[in-house]
């Protein structure tokens, strides 16, 4: 079975429903327990969990603690390109937004190494919109062997592809491929995607099928914050984890929490989540997960991304560009999303080791996948 | 009596891992306080190109032999590739193997480990494999010959000390190298049972990292690894549910 037919199982308001109608108890039931499971979650991300948000984020460090120690994976994300044939209503690269459109070539490609470099990244994720022409395979099979020989490990955040190309991907040594599926919700999820290759949405969530049929080591799920009901949104994604480990159980996974704010690209959001409910999710995830990685990305403010750390979050990014060319050429203004967090990486990774943990810039050998 | 593993002999048995720690000078300072001369390091966490790498440099003392290990390989041909890399960069034909498919609960792979074994055996490596507490894969891994064996004591990073303890009795009693028990290890206390058990040796990493206080905790591991093997030497009694004072079922030959 894919995730394409085990959704089925899953009927959205029925899931919304128990999701509103948890109580303190099950909260307390879920919190007490040793392995927790769907059910559970749903009483995690509930409305009645937020009085116990302080037991959460102690269980959740604690969990941390122990699986990853007193460390936080570091990484930058490498921007090639904003060419985009997708109508997405909330991104800045949407095909409808009136920007200077960019693909960068090989030496453009080398400048921008060159600047994460001494910054000292060695994990770096790709990232570009969905142009097949410009931006297809042909393009990936000629820039990632260059980008590689200069990185330990290459994350990709591309548009979905077939397994076959997945599997030429990670000959050429991709080690993670992240796909957010944005909205679990299909009628919401083709009102946002109106128009382009995206708008189908059961390829989309068939992608991580794909992914593991191919081999992929790593992958990332999550959904976009803000276009649905989080709680609802945050449970399909969950599910979908869950589906995922059981069947692809050589792979590792990814979560990532991308919050939309209010008046982003001037889209209708259905919810606006609070900093207090976005630590509630990700010490949820901790608590149902103990293993997956808990990502997060610039979007989020100094403040909160200092806080975080010692929440769940192991992998974070510092020092962002999300234009390409932005770090070799910082003035140009192509950006996708607005930066919050503004440090420099040696700045970032100070405020870490002031947390007592170790910012890790190298967690991963190329000679490790072969 | 001394622990020798190949040729190569050992004070102290309490081994150690050098993740999870909030900075190198903090291992540094931990590894040190825990007598431990064989610390094992993950090749996906060291620079091996680099000769100032921050966590090598920090393991830069006369007390440490290095043990690199193949953690993140998912088979054996990746394993082997990773200890021949090991091997080059940082000079040590020792290897510890561990080949976990599962990222989960990185439960290691038997057949791929043995097969892994044989060929780095081959290549003249000194190979230390991680193992289940299977007692018939650690004959075989004898017999294609490791110089040691790894089994666990619970899942790798849970601290829910020796669940395996009634396997580890059978490979402690019919090994011919030496058994290292690795993995789960949460408490001074486990580590003194694993060393009572007659365990050679014990590997602690997550158990010292984590705690408040690493460098104190370094220290209780080492006394009770000393305290555990100074008992096993001293012959333990053996444990009865009740007193014994009395013989009723042989008293009548006494009777004149």
């Amino acid at each position: 079975m894919r995730f394409t037919e085990k959704i089925k199982e899953y009927k959205w308001e029925q899931i919304q429903e128990d999701i509103y109608r948890k109580t303190a108890a099950d909260v307390e039931h879920a919190l007490c327990k040793r392995e927790v499971n769907l059910e559970d979650f749903k009483a995690l991300i509930s409305p009645a969990a937020e009085p116990y948000l302080e037991q959460m984020a102690q269980k959740s460090h604690q969990l941390t603690l122990q699986r990853f120690g007193k460390t936080i994976q570091m990484y930058a994300p490498l921007y090639l390109s904003n060419e985009c044939q997708n109508i997405c209503t909330y991104c800045g690269f949407s095909l409808d937004v009136k920007i200077e459109r960019k693909t960068l070539n090989e030496q453009e490609i080398l400048d921008e190494i060159k600047v994460l470099k001494s910054y000292g990244y060695d994990h770096v994720l790709i990232v570009t919109g969905e142009a097949n022409k410009t931006v297809g395979m042909d393009y990936f099979k000629r820039m990632i062997p260059l980008i590689k020989s200069h990185f330990s490990h290459i994350a990709m955040e591309v548009q979905p592809l077939d397994q076959e190309d997945y599997q030429t991907l990670i000959q050429l040594g991709v080690n993670t491929v992240l796909v957010y599926q944005e909205t679990y919700n299909e009628n919401n999820y083709k009102k946002h995607h109106p128009k382009g290759k995206k708008s189908n949405f059961n390829y989309r969530l068939d992608t991580h099928d794909r992914l593991g049929s191919a081999g992929i080591h790593k992958m990332g799920v999550g959904v976009l914050i803000g276009l649905e009901d989080w709680r609802t949104d945050s449970f399909f994604a969950a599910a979908h984890l869950d589906f995922l480990e059981k069947k692809y159980w050589k792979t590792n996974y990814s979560v990532s929490f991308p919050r939309l704010r209010p008046c982003a690209g001037g889209v209708e959001l259905k919810s606006v989540m609070t900093d207090k409910q976005l630590v509630q999710l990700i010490c949820a995830y901790r608590i149902f997960n103990q293993e997956v990685e808990l990502s997060m990305s610039t979007r989020e403010s100094e403040q909160f991304r200092n806080h975080v750390i010692k929440l769940g979050i192991t992998s974070i990014s510092a020092d962002s560009k999300t234009d390409p060319g932005g770090y070799s050429n910082p003035k140009v203004n192509l950006e996708q999303f607005e930066i919050h967090d503004k440090r420099t990486t040696s700045q970032f990774a100070k405020a870490i080791i002031n947390q007592g943990y170790e910012p890790v810039f190298k967690g991963w050998d190329k000679s490790l996948q072969q | 009596m001394k622990l020798k593993i190949a040729d190569k002999e050992f004070n102290s048995r309490l081994f150690t891992g050098t993740g999870k720690f909030k900075s190198s000078k903090e291992m540094e300072e931990a590894l040190l306080a825990s007598g431990s001369e064989l610390v094992t390091m993950a090749l996906k966490r060291v620079n091996v190109d680099d000769k100032e790498d921050d966590i090598l440099s920090h393991l830069n003392h006369q007390q440490f032999n290095w043990l690199p290990n193949t953690s993140g390989v998912r088979n054996a041909k990746e394993a082997v590739f990773a200890a021949q890399l090991a091997r080059e960069a940082l000079e040590t034909n020792w290897i510890k193997l561990e080949i976990h498919p599962d990222p989960k609960y990185l439960m290691p792979d038997p057949i791929e480990t043995l097969k892994a074994a044989e060929e780095l055996v081959k290549e003249g490596f000194i190979v230390l494999p991680y193992i289940h507490a299977d007692p018939v894969l650690c004959k075989r891994l004898e017999e294609v010959g490791t110089h040691a064996v790894m089994p666990l004591g619970s899942p790798i990073g849970s601290n829910k000390g020796l669940r395996t303890d009634d396997f580890l009795k059978i490979i402690v009693e019919q090994s011919n190298v030496p058994v290292v028990v690795d993995a789960g290890i949460g408490a001074p206390s486990h580590a003194a049972y694993a060393m009572e058990l007659g365990a050679d040796a014990v590997l602690v990493n997550t158990a010292i990292a984590v705690s408040e206080n690493p460098v104190a905790m370094a220290k209780a591991f080492k006394m009770a690894v000393e305290a555990g093997r100074m008992a096993y030497e001293a012959k333990l009694g053996q444990e009865s549910a009740k007193a014994e004072a009395s013989s009723p079922l042989t008293s009548f030959l006494n009777e004149d």
